[in-house]
């Protein structure tokens, strides 16, 4: 490349802006910018005169009117009377939470079926693998549906535990008089705050910081003297002190389900919807074989030397897979486990096939049909997942760079 | 998947908007063909039959606009749409007309620029509810399951039923009929509400209807009728008058069996010779044929026929004429004379 090391010496000219293979790639890329927009241009004002002809016009107002519909899951206060901007957010918290959980059990999941997968026993490999090929390979819609028949068919109706005022014998108990797995949902005792749950809940922060610290103190230790302390006291520092708490002070109460007073569900306590549990089931498992697959690949990058020395100096299997073989499969295993939190996120829009009122079954759904605003909320709709996966994008790569191998 | 599909309607709604904003009457002249929009399946509105043939009330009428434009019953192309996209099929002119149980309301009319051409079923939203749960009014329906439709307006009405009774439920929102009907046989609700013509149809279809009710409340007035887009009013007229044709041929006597007849000469009286085109030019005040009503009523029979036939007391679904029967047998249809 001597066109670099030597300029020529009679200056610019505008026909090197093809001929120079300086100028050339930028100039190309300027002409497809150029086309880029204009072509974006043309759609959008394309767009507004069609609109404009059919007499439309593109106004965010509806956010502020009144709603006029109920949604079954909120997190937050939400009546038919609040307006479409709370509907949405309620959406949005609701699409928050399925992903949040899918997240974690498909990870949980994926990593339990990918080191299962190269397990030396054929039993456990071979099931892992139909695990994985049939839940990878079936649509995730599909896996919805067929999870959420499942869970109405095989929950009992709740009006089987009713009551009804004392008139009737139940046909179902509440299994230990608390839960209940019916095909609208599980039924669980909420917790009911009396005075002085301050102190239980410190004592339970109490706890967790007193476990962590001892985790530390066991690690330094092995560390330091090569004698492994157990593990046992972690558990009871982190249990002891919010069961005292709780045992003198008797702050928290349980609000049990409420069998009784109504004719057709059960009142009271928490109750975790089928459409959450059918949602969250089927991203789990489905996106878990695509993790475990993942998984499979991190471990198959960690060299064999790697095992076998770690075996030779008389580590045992699973402190083997602990300690020298995750830690350095994780390098290869987080990028794609981000685009696979992502694709979770994403096919949680599927959530109106269970009906479960994520922020596509509420603003896209719902508020796109009373308002027949089509254009704003799928606009506002593609916004919020733009910037719910940028967000869990920019999490997970600052996570991933504590895990990097760190060149220095 | 969904987004994918928002995002062509959302195009096509952009692209095609604007050339088809007038001169529906060309367009389906020259394409042979009446796009007509319809529910996924509903029986006895609009469902095919064994032999995928469309068959229903609804139907009825898009046959009906068919036969008045194109002169032949059969040429109708029938696209079903969901409540959700009913709309932006209309609007994107995917559809000339759209004949789904689609409540006339204020908003539809204004806001979303469409043009309701009459009410062909004055129906109300009701609830339906298993007989063993011993319900007899919908008053007592508090802390119940309800499966709806969504993107209808029976979504709204039921939230202002239960806030205006003081009353909790969950709401079990569901994309179309079948599926509804799915999850309200698997116990996943206690109650279906929709429009109580649609509760009729749906119970038709189960295996004990009689296991069923049909509450006596009737939350809602549910104008039910067809609409086509703002702005192309000569289309809009030819709808509404087909239907008009079809209701003043049942309150004058003309049927399927004698429209033929009828037609070959001038009668006795003269609002019946306008309709049938044997007096005066009123086809060609529409810009149609003269025997535009004539081939209207032959495609299924007047309106009475049409009812007795897909939804009327002597089918599983067995509706009574109610409000629906004509002005001079105290129901509230009434066409405008044909004059």
């Amino acid at each position: 490349m001597t066109a670099i090391t030597d300029p020529p010496a009679d200056g610019f000219k505008l026909s090197m802006l093809i001929n120079d293979t300086r100028y050339r790639g930028l100039t190309f890329q300027f002409v497809a910018l150029i086309l880029l927009i204009v072509m974006m241009a043309f759609l959008g004002m394309n767009l507004v005169r069609n609109l404009a002809a059919a007499g439309l016009n593109i106004s965010y107002g509806f956010l502020g009117e009144p709603a006029g519909y109920d949604i079954n899951q909120t997190l937050i206060d939400y009546t038919s009377q609040s307006t479409h901007l709370r509907a949405a957010m309620v959406g949005l918290l609701n699409t928050l939470l399925v992903a949040f959980m899918a997240c974690i059990t498909a990870t949980i999941l994926g990593v339990i079926a990918g080191v299962l997968r190269l397990s030396p026993n054929w039993l456990v490999r071979k099931l892992m693998s139909v695990y994985v090929e049939a839940f990878r390979n079936v649509p995730v819609l599909i896996w919805i549906l067929i999870i959420g028949t499942i869970v109405t068919i095989s929950g009992a109706n709740p009006r089987d535990f009713l009551t009804r005022g004392g008139s009737v014998e139940p046909q179902s108990e509440l299994f230990l008089g608390m839960f209940a797995f019916t095909n609208r949902g599980f039924y669980s005792p909420a917790l009911d705050l009396g005075p002085g749950w301050i102190v239980v809940l410190i004592a339970l922060i109490a706890g967790i910081v007193g476990a962590v610290a001892w985790r530390w103190h066991v690690r330094r230790t092995l560390y330091n003297s090569g004698r492994l302390l157990p593990s046992w006291p972690t558990w009871v520092i982190l249990i002891a002190p919010v069961v005292l708490a709780q045992l003198v002070l008797g702050a928290i109460s349980l609000s049990l389900p409420d069998v009784e007073s109504n004719n057709f569900n059960i009142q009271g306590g928490i109750l975790i919807g089928k459409p959450l549990i059918a949602l969250w089931l089927a991203l789990s498992v489905y996106t878990g074989a695509f993790i475990a697959e993942n998984v499979r690949a991190g471990i198959l990058a960690v060299s064999k030397g790697q095992t076998e020395a770690a075996a030779s100096l008389g580590l045992r299997p699973k402190r083997i897979m602990n300690l020298v073989v995750l830690p350095q499969a994780l390098r290869v295993i987080i990028p794609p486990l981000i685009s696979q939190f992502l694709n979770i996120t994403k096919n949680s829009s599927l959530a109106i096939a269970v009906g479960y009122a994520d922020i596509t079954a509420t603003l896209g759904g719902i508020t796109l049909n009373q308002t027949g605003r089509a254009i704003e909320t799928v606009l506002l709709l593609m916004l919020f997942y733009l910037i719910i996966s940028l967000l869990i994008s920019a999490v997970m790569n600052v996570y991933n760079a504590t895990v990097a191998l760190k060149e220095r | 998947m969904k987004k994918s599909v928002f995002l062509g309607t959302l195009t096509a709604a952009g692209v095609i908007a604007g050339a088809a904003a007038a001169a529906t009457l060309d367009d389906v002249k020259a394409r042979g063909k009446l796009n007509c929009g319809v529910t996924t399946g509903l029986v006895g509105f609009a469902a095919p039959d064994a032999n995928g043939n469309w068959q229903g009330f609804d139907v009825g009428l898009c046959r009906a606009v068919a036969a008045a434009v194109l002169g032949d019953p059969d040429a109708v192309e029938f696209v079903p749409t969901t409540g959700k996209t009913r709309f932006t099929a209309l609007a994107s002119g995917e559809i000339d007309m759209l004949a789904r149980n689609t409540t006339w309301t204020f908003s539809r009319d204004n806001d979303l620029k469409f043009e309701f051409t009459g009410i062909n079923y004055y129906d109300g939203q009701g609830f339906m509810v298993p007989k063993e749960l011993g319900v007899t009014s919908a008053k007592e329906l508090d802390g119940a399951t309800v499966c709806i439709q969504t993107g209808t307006t029976t979504e709204l009405n039921l939230a202002d039923f239960f806030r205006s009774n003081n009353m909790n439920y969950e709401p079990v929102p569901i994309e179309t009929n079948a599926e509804a009907q799915q999850q309200y046989l698997a116990g996943a609700c206690d109650v279906y509400t929709t429009d109580a013509s649609g509760l009729a149809a749906t119970r038709a279809t189960f295996e004990t209807p009689g296991d069923h009710v049909v509450l006596p409340e009737i939350i809602s007035k549910e104008p039910l009728g067809p609409l086509v887009r703002h702005g192309d009013n000569e289309w809009g007229d030819i709808v509404r008058w087909t239907l008009n044709a079809l209701i003043a041929a049942e309150e004058l006597g003309i049927s399927s069996a004698n429209v033929a007849d009828m037609a070959g000469s001038a009668g006795d009286n003269p609002e019946i010779n306008r309709i049938l085109g044997t007096e005066g030019n009123l086809g060609e005040m529409i810009g149609l044929e003269a025997d535009w009503a004539v081939k209207a009523i032959q495609a299924g029979g007047n309106y009475g026929e049409l009812f007795e036939k897909n939804i009327g007391e002597n089918t599983p679904i067995g509706l009574s004429r109610g409000l629906n029967a004509q002005w001079t047998d105290g129901g509230l249809l009434y066409s405008p004379p044909f004059r």
